[in-house]
């Protein structure tokens, strides 16, 4: 096995990770906790084929994960901020329990 | 495939497992600060040491504190009685490891995973800055805009709206 697909390999392993917790979860903030693992595991992805492309040199892959990674934390803010308004408005996090689209 | 590399991915595999699996919440933060810990040292293993020290800095220092913060707010921190999984728990692992085997199946028969070790790029910081103030700079001053807006609306959607009160 290649590098590359030992670290593709990983990547894959931790994005059904995430998204094992975001489908199984109860609480909102673990969900989101598993939608920010799957988002890493994309930047790993970039990261890995930025190493062992043909033109590391261009910096592409790099700039990437560097530009996802900012985009990551502008979404963890909003979506965090949004579970603890929906906390004010149900008095809960367990989304089992947040079933009404009508407040 | 060295040595180093199976110690990270041991420590990100076990931490992200740890995070989805611990009933604590506040337990699970922390697992997950763990498994973000292993992949700044694999981008660091891999030679891209601005990201790796950019993802310390932007996950470790402050998506981990900013959890914490939402923890706390809405009282999270006690560890449940009741079930932590949702009632689909059997769905949900069915449709994650349906998804691993996936992408596993696709990265083993791919031709470009079959690639040998490439030397490592000497890419330094540099480099970087010069590229983000060359043909990067469009995205750059977007991205300064959308954490501006990020900003604004995190504060908006979270602030405290009493009726008569604004």
């Amino acid at each position: 096995m290649s590098p590359l697909a030992g670290y593709l390999l990983v990547a894959a392993l931790l994005f059904a990770i995430g998204l094992a917790g975001a489908l199984v979860r109860r609480n909102a903030i673990l969900v989101l906790i598993g939608i920010e693992l799957m988002l890493n595991a994309a930047n790993l992805n970039l990261i890995a084929f930025w190493r062992f492309g043909p033109h590391p040199e261009a910096l592409t892959g790099m700039m990437f994960a560097i530009f996802s990674i900012a985009v990551a934390a502008a979404e963890a803010a909003v979506g965090l901020g949004l579970v603890i308004q929906m906390y004010r408005h149900a008095q809960t996090t367990d989304l089992d329990q947040i079933n009404r689209m009508k407040g | 495939m060295t040595a180093a590399f199976w110690i990270i991915t041991a420590i990100t595999i076990l931490g992200g497992v740890a995070a989805m699996m611990l009933r604590s919440v506040v337990h699970a933060a922390l697992a997950v600060t763990v498994a973000f810990g292993g992949l700044a040292l694999m981008f660091l293993n891999l030679g891209a040491q601005f990201a790796g020290f950019a993802q310390i800095l932007v996950y470790i220092g402050a998506v981990a504190i900013l959890v914490v913060f939402a923890i706390l707010l809405t009282r999270g921190s006690e560890t449940p009685r009741d079930a932590v999984f949702s009632k689909t728990w059997l769905s949900g692992l069915a449709i994650a490891a349906a998804v691993f085997a996936v992408l596993g199946w696709a990265i083993l028969n791919s031709p470009l995973a079959l690639e040998g070790t490439k030397p490592e790029p000497g890419v330094t910081v540099k480099d970087i800055g010069i590229a983000l103030m060359g043909p990067y700079v469009l995205p750059l001053e977007i991205v300064a805009v959308l954490l501006t807006s990020a900003l604004i609306g995190a504060v908006i959607v979270a602030m405290h709206d009493k009726e008569g009160a604004r």
